[in-house]
């Protein structure tokens, strides 16, 4: 039987869902772009909530405090470096316009400031980031005064405990201790971030952790807990959690997945189509091609066949991890349209000796080429289509695990990448008007 | 017993800021050789202490295939090692089963491979009395789905799988219960103080505390596998004359086959699969090497291995690898011309009464199949040199089944945690279900070790925590939280732990993170560098 394909059309196709694909889906809503977007959302899940713009700058051991006087440096240092390729001014339009997208959708933000915040890890070390959720805020708040805080943990909770986050941090906050509440009507055993954060959406949930938080306070008033407030409602869910205990209250990110990842994912999942955004998740696109009118995508999902028409394509398939480039035993390729991709000479020389070197890996480095109009270059150098934009850690000349700058890259490509688009579908449609 | 002979004072004239340990035997490196060594003597009534500089089966004991040999691997290039391979199996298997899993073996032969060779094996392995059936093709292959379609040739031989770690472990247990021998790791020889022809004390040095330790034995056994020249360069030796062979071997992810797998040929490079608990290995190669430092996997060595398995079972070709590892063959200098492969993989004893020393004994080359052999040998020396006339029960005494290698074996923990059925009892290691209470026995009964802080890598030499898909990457987090939790880390150094665990994880890792790998090394860096920030620990 062949089966008919059910077609869409859209002046834009973003090909990944990973936080590049979900910033230029909601970079090319607001420009009033036609968007479908399509691809695995995965990856989401395993960010931690925090944005990074720049928290290292590579090789360095030292903490960035000012990611905007990095990215001076940065862009002296390393011209080939995609955040050098984007304005500061652009990369700090583009964080406030997702941040406000996002404080819209029900999780609120703090906005892009002067300098990075130094942020807890459930490691007890910390790390610089640009944007944390409302909901984190008030953590690197209390470790800057030295605030009395108690890290509450929960028996059954693996991979979070609150004396490591003491053990590690206790030196240099010293008002810094930690108690173990059993979760409210779970039952003995193992518990997940996941199913607590649900729970915790119900308001009677909500008053038995309270009055348990209460009890653990002592002469503290800020209190620290993984993150598990709430899953579509956090910034609600926080502030009741505040108004009934009266005291402060932060969470900091567990290990992935994480609820914060998730919470990001299923916002973005339930925002983009009521903005008018074709949405085909957690498939991926088998075929991508060009035309001289536009491009066509393919994908399967369960019901059968989908083409994609479309005008112009954004590539943020991501590394490894998403599938954008996959790791042969000769060779790195990239998986779709396999376009030239930049990298070491041989497996030799994709990884140093030492995992936690400091200087980062050769491996990390490789990716994809594009020009000054976001596009990927071909093996002949020159744009592999006038139609083709490319956006995130697919992009090669940067080692977004080193130097701190995930969300950071992810950003600011896919807003040089979507207002490359727009100038493209703004100047064909002024050639397609000016046709007799 | 004569337990009362350790004594520690820390006040000793000679070296004032070192500790003094006392024993009757030193013994040199903590191989499956030297922990033997340990045990015997131990049966004897002999104290020993026992140090390695890094920790147990560091060197080739826990770099290999992991192969109990039939024998029938050397009966056409060492026919007294096929032997012995033959009698010190078929001990093995019945005095420490608790180690050993009686895969049984195929020699399997593929188009294009010397079929005189192939006609002679049984004749071969006759000579060397070791069993072996000839199978039809059909039935090799109905016993082994995956192997070749081009397949000639096949025999049954009764190869097995063993456990280095288990068999090490639990020697070094057994030898403290019966006498309190003491075994510590991460415990360096620097150098022996050698009077009149006796060594007097060895000067150690702890590698992780630089803390000095001065150790009086009356005699000092030399069990430093490929270390053992160096080792007896210090007290003055040059009559330990090693070749250096590196083996470069495969960890499969999978668990192909359920017999071990040989090609049906002379020794040579990637001929021989085995499957040890849920993984298979894959290997070797053999090259020649100059120095011990450095060793370590080529992508050329890597590639020949895989395009060699995968003659005889072609899945390998497209399988996922999750280590490659290198580890030295010490092989005994001047036994012929011919390559490595064919020199002695026979074993030697060195009283170096030439050398003008009567306390001191280096027990060399070899391997894994006979190490109860070579211990006894090395035991048989220092007990008659002790006056000790009691003779060595190894070959008699089962090895007892204790705690101290339980959680190495592959299944075991799931099989008891599901036994005790406490839910509050929290698997750590996803991949190999390995729970809390096997953290917190672990930690609590470091067999036979001065009581120290144990790193997440001693917690996964004694375990299977690091040995699944994700090679510890999310275990050595929640094992380092959960011991931070119980308060048995209280500082910075759990996370320095957890860094170097995942640094001595990676170096098997670095030359295969190719398909699936390269997503999982990509999120095991984001979050333990990206996250955790475990690449900048110094600078906080």
């Amino acid at each position: 039987m062949i089966e008919q394909p059910r077609s869409f059309a859209a002046e834009l196709a973003v090909i990944g869902s990973g936080m590049a694909g979900f910033a230029a889906s909601v970079f090319a809503v607001n420009r009033k772009i036609a968007t479908a977007l399509t691809g695995n959302s995965g990856a989401m899940a395993y960010t931690t909530g925090y944005l990074d713009l720049l928290g290292r700058v590579d090789g360095s051991l030292a903490a960035v405090a000012d990611p905007w006087q990095a990215l001076e440096h940065l862009r002296q240092a390393q011209p080939g470096h995609p955040l050098s390729r984007i304005t500061t001014a652009d990369i700090r339009s583009a964080f406030d316009e997702i941040t406000t997208f996002l404080a819209e959708g029900g999780i609120a933000y703090s906005r892009a400031g002067a300098c990075n915040i130094t942020a807890l890890t459930p490691a007890g070390t910390l790390k610089q980031t640009l944007c944390v959720p409302a909901t984190m805020a008030a953590g690197p708040k209390a470790l800057a005064a030295k605030a009395a805080c108690v890290i509450v943990d929960f028996e059954g909770l693996k991979g979070f405990s609150g004396r490591e986050v003491v053990a590690n941090l206790g030196a240099r906050w010293p008002g810094l201790v930690t108690q173990r509440l059993a979760f409210p009507d779970m039952p003995r055993g193992e518990v997940y971030p996941e199913v607590m954060a649900r729970a915790l959406e119900v308001p009677a949930t909500r008053r038995k952790l309270a009055a348990a938080l209460k009890g653990v306070a002592g002469q503290a008033h800020v209190i620290g807990l993984p993150a598990i407030l709430g899953m579509h409602r956090p910034d609600q869910v926080h502030a009741d959690l505040q108004r009934l205990t009266g005291l402060e209250i932060f969470e900091i990110p567990t290990m992935p997945p994480s609820v914060p990842g998730v919470r990001l994912r299923e916002l973005l999942e339930q925002a983009l189509p009521r903005k008018g955004v074709t949405l085909i998740p957690q498939h991926k696109v088998t075929r991508l091609g060009f035309d001289g009118d536009g491009a066509t995508l393919e994908l399967h999902d369960s019901f059968g066949p989908i083409r994609l028409r479309v005008q112009t394509v954004i590539l943020a398939t991501g590394r490894f991890l998403s599938g954008g480039l996959e790791a042969h035993p000769d060779r790195i390729r990239e998986h779709l349209l396999d376009l030239p991709v930049t990298q070491p000479a041989g497996r030799a020389d994709w990884y140093r000796e030492r995992y936690t070197d400091g200087r980062g890996h050769p491996i990390h480095r490789a990716g994809i080429e594009i020009d000054a109009e976001s596009r990927p270059l071909g093996q002949d150098g020159r744009p592999c289509s006038e139609r083709l934009f490319a956006a995130g850690v697919i992009v090669a000349h940067q080692d977004w695990i080193r130097s701190r700058s995930g969300a950071g890259i992810a950003i600011a490509t896919a807003y040089g990448a979507v207002a490359a688009a727009e100038r493209y579908l703004r100047e064909s449609s002024g050639r397609l008007a000016a046709r007799p | 017993m004569t337990s009362a002979m350790s004594t520690i004072s820390s006040s000793h004239p000679a070296s004032a800021d070192a500790s003094t340990l006392e024993t009757e035997v030193l013994i040199i490196g903590g191989g499956v050789t030297g922990t033997g060594v340990m045990r015997d003597l131990a049966l004897r009534g002999i104290h020993c202490v026992l140090i390695d500089k890094v920790d147990l089966c560091a060197g080739a004991s826990g770099g290999n295939h992991g192969l109990l040999h039939s024998g029938a691997r050397y009966v056409s290039t060492d026919l007294d090692a096929a032997i012995e391979c033959r009698k010190e199996s078929e001990l093995l298997k019945h005095l420490a089963p608790q180690c050993i899993e009686a895969t049984g073996g195929l020699f399997v032969g593929v188009d294009g491979d010397d079929p005189a060779f192939a006609e002679r094996f049984p004749e071969l392995c006759r000579r060397a009395a070791i069993g072996c059936e000839e199978l039809t093709v059909a039935e090799a292959r109905r016993l082994e789905p995956h192997l070749s379609d081009r397949l000639v040739k096949a025999y049954r031989v009764a190869d097995a799988s063993v456990d280095p770690f288990h068999l090490a472990l639990a020697n070094v247990d057994h030898a403290r219960l019966i006498n309190g021998s003491i075994y510590r790791s991460h415990t360096e020889l620097v150098h022996f103080e050698v009077i009149d022809g006796e060594i007097r004390s060895a000067h150690c040095r702890d590698r992780r505390t630089h803390a000095k330790l001065v150790i009086r034995a009356r005699q000092v056994v030399n069990a430093g596998g490929a270390w053992a020249m160096d080792i007896a360069h210090l007290a003055g030796c040059t009559d330990v004359d090693l070749v250096y062979a590196k083996g470069t071997l495969l960890v499969n992810h999978d668990r192909m086959t359920r017999h071990v797998v040989n090609r049906l040929r002379p020794p040579g490079d990637g001929d021989i699969l085995v499957p040890g608990g849920t993984v298979s290995l894959l290997g070797t190669t053999s090259t020649r090497i100059e120095h011990l430092d450095h060793v370590g996997p080529t992508v050329d060595e890597i590639d020949l291995i895989i395009r060699e398995g995968s003659a005889m079972i072609p899945a390998l070709a497209g399988a996922r690898y999750t280590r490659a590892f290198s580890r030295v063959r010490p092989l005994l200098q001047g036994a012929g011309h011919a390559g490595d492969r064919a020199a002695s993989r026979g074993f030697a004893l060195m009283d170096h009464r030439s050398q003008g020393l009567t306390n001191f004994c280096t027990i060399t080359g070899g391997k894994l199949t006979t190490f109860r052999l070579m211990a006894e040998k090395a035991a048989d020396l220092v007990a008659g040199r002790l006056g000790n006339r009691q003779a060595g029960t190894t070959a008699s005494v089962a090895l007892p089944i204790g705690d101290a290698g339980r959680w190495t074996e592959p299944g075991a923990a799931p099989r008891q945690w599901y036994a005790l059925g406490n839910p509050a009892d929290m698997i750590l290691c996803e991949c190999e279900m390995v729970p809390q209470s096997a953290v917190d026995q672990i930690v609590a009964v470091p067999p036979g070790e001065a009581p120290q802080q144990m790193s997440i890598e001693a917690i996964s030499l004694r375990s299977r925590v690091g040995k699944g898909p994700c090679q510890g990457s999310f275990c050595g987090i929640r094992v380092s939280s959960y011991l931070y939790d119980r308060g048995y880390y209280r500082d910075a150094a759990g996370l320095a732990y957890m860094r170097d665990f995942f640094d001595e994880r990676f170096k098997g890792q670095r030359l295969v993170v190719w398909g699936q790998q390269a997503a999982q090394m990509e999120l095991a860096e984001a979050l333990h560098c990206g996250l955790f920030g475990l690449d900048a620990l110094q600078a906080d």
